[in-house]
């Protein structure tokens, strides 16, 4: 199965998305990770490294991320990462991509390119 | 070209130079964050450099392992944007210096390093980040190693002088990456963060470079790197192992 790391500059935040996204696709593999090193407002590239190992159970892995150091972060994490599938960044706004990716994650026919096409199209969600 | 001990002992200065004055701007680096980011420049520099010389202490390897051991500390140590693309870019270039430390060495790691900044932080000059000190920097350190000539102490000068003027450059500038970016036009006429960290970081390189180089040697030096004579080898050895950092 394709897993799902979803990195915030704050763990609860994460935390929190990674809830709202389980609700919706509860059987999909979703390791929450944020904040700096010493737990401020921030993203530490080895905690998100550990979370795509940890997501990872050899089917992949998809990356969804907030803002600025976490996108390069998990690029680093993404080239640093003992993972030998596939691993991509979804180009997603973090919470309804996550949904998103949860969703297609559950799929049998999801691969890593399905799922990070699923979060993508989160972009086209219009609030009003 | 260096015997290993000089290339580490100046190595292990140029960095030791860069972490002491990271801590002593650490405010100032920081008032400025505060003005148009989030306030944690000063303070995640001074982190980052800190565990990067303590870690490049305790290293074995040759130059590449020892400036590559800075990235990974940056990395892990540095909470903002700057772990990335400080570390991230280090680590990537580090490979360059494979080979020893020469002029041309370091303008491939400066190269390398600019490169992997750019990709990275998708930002060209103009939007307001490290970008605008670093692009001059590098550019003019290429062109006095390659096509001026010049001895490497003074390309490090010419390039600490661009970068310098890079910093000024930023002010009047309206921010179209990083933090600073949300603020629109609140971000003008403040000097940006990251292009003042990298010109501390070159004028500490630069400091090194004046310490361990003899200039005038450094200069004929730098048309023969790899073959030096008998009476040229110390000034070669000092003149790459300090210029080598350029980048860091």
């Amino acid at each position: 199965m394709v897993g799902i790391v979803v990195v915030s500059h704050s763990e609860r935040a994460a935390e929190g998305i990674v809830e709202v996204a389980a609700e919706m696709g509860g059987d999909a593999r979703i390791e929450a990770v944020g904040s700096d090193p010493d737990g401020g407002i921030g993203t530490s590239m080895d905690a998100i490294r550990e979370s795509i190992e940890a997501a990872d159970d050899g089917g992949g892995v998809v990356v969804l991320v907030d803002l600025g150091s976490a996108v390069m972060n998990a690029e680093i994490a993404i080239e640093e990462a003992a993972v030998e599938a596939d691993a991509g960044i979804a180009d997603a706004p973090v919470l309804e991509g996550a949904v998103n990716a949860a969703v297609e994650a559950t799929s049998e026919s999801a691969t890593v390119e399905s799922v990070v096409e699923a979060a993508a199209e989160a972009r086209e969600y219009r609030k009003l | 070209m260096a015997d290993a001990e000089t290339e580490r002992e100046a190595l292990l200065a140029a960095i030791a130079n860069v972490a002491d004055r990271l801590a002593a701007e650490r405010e100032y680096l920081t008032d400025l964050d505060s003005a148009i980011g989030d306030a944690d420049h000063g303070t995640n520099m001074d982190r980052g450099f800190e565990a990067a010389l303590e870690q490049a202490e305790s290293t074995d390897g040759d130059a590449a392992a020892i400036v590559k051991t800075v990235g990974t500390a940056l990395v892990s140590a540095v909470g903002g944007a700057s772990g990335p693309l400080y570390g991230g870019s280090i680590m990537s270039a580090s490979a360059e210096l494979e080979e020893g430390i020469a002029p041309e060495t370091t303008v491939a790691f400066a190269e390398a390093y600019l490169e992997k900044v750019q990709d990275r932080g998708d930002a060209q000059v103009g939007a307001k980040t490290m970008v605008d000190a670093l692009v001059p920097a590098v550019h003019t350190y290429k062109r006095s190693i390659e096509v001026d000539d010049l001895p490497p102490v003074e390309a490090l000068r010419k390039a600490a002088d661009a970068a310098e003027r890079g910093v000024a450059f930023t002010v009047p500038l309206r921010a179209k990456k990083g933090r600073a970016s949300y603020l629109g036009w609140r971000s003008v006429g403040h000097r940006d963060p990251g292009a003042t960290s990298t010109l501390l970081i070159v004028e500490e390189l630069l400091a090194t470079a004046e310490e361990f180089l003899d200039e005038v040697d450094g200069g004929s030096d730098a048309t023969a790197p790899t073959e030096p004579d008998i009476g040229a080898d110390d000034a070669e050895t000092e003149n790459g192992d300090a210029v080598g950092e350029e980048g860091e």
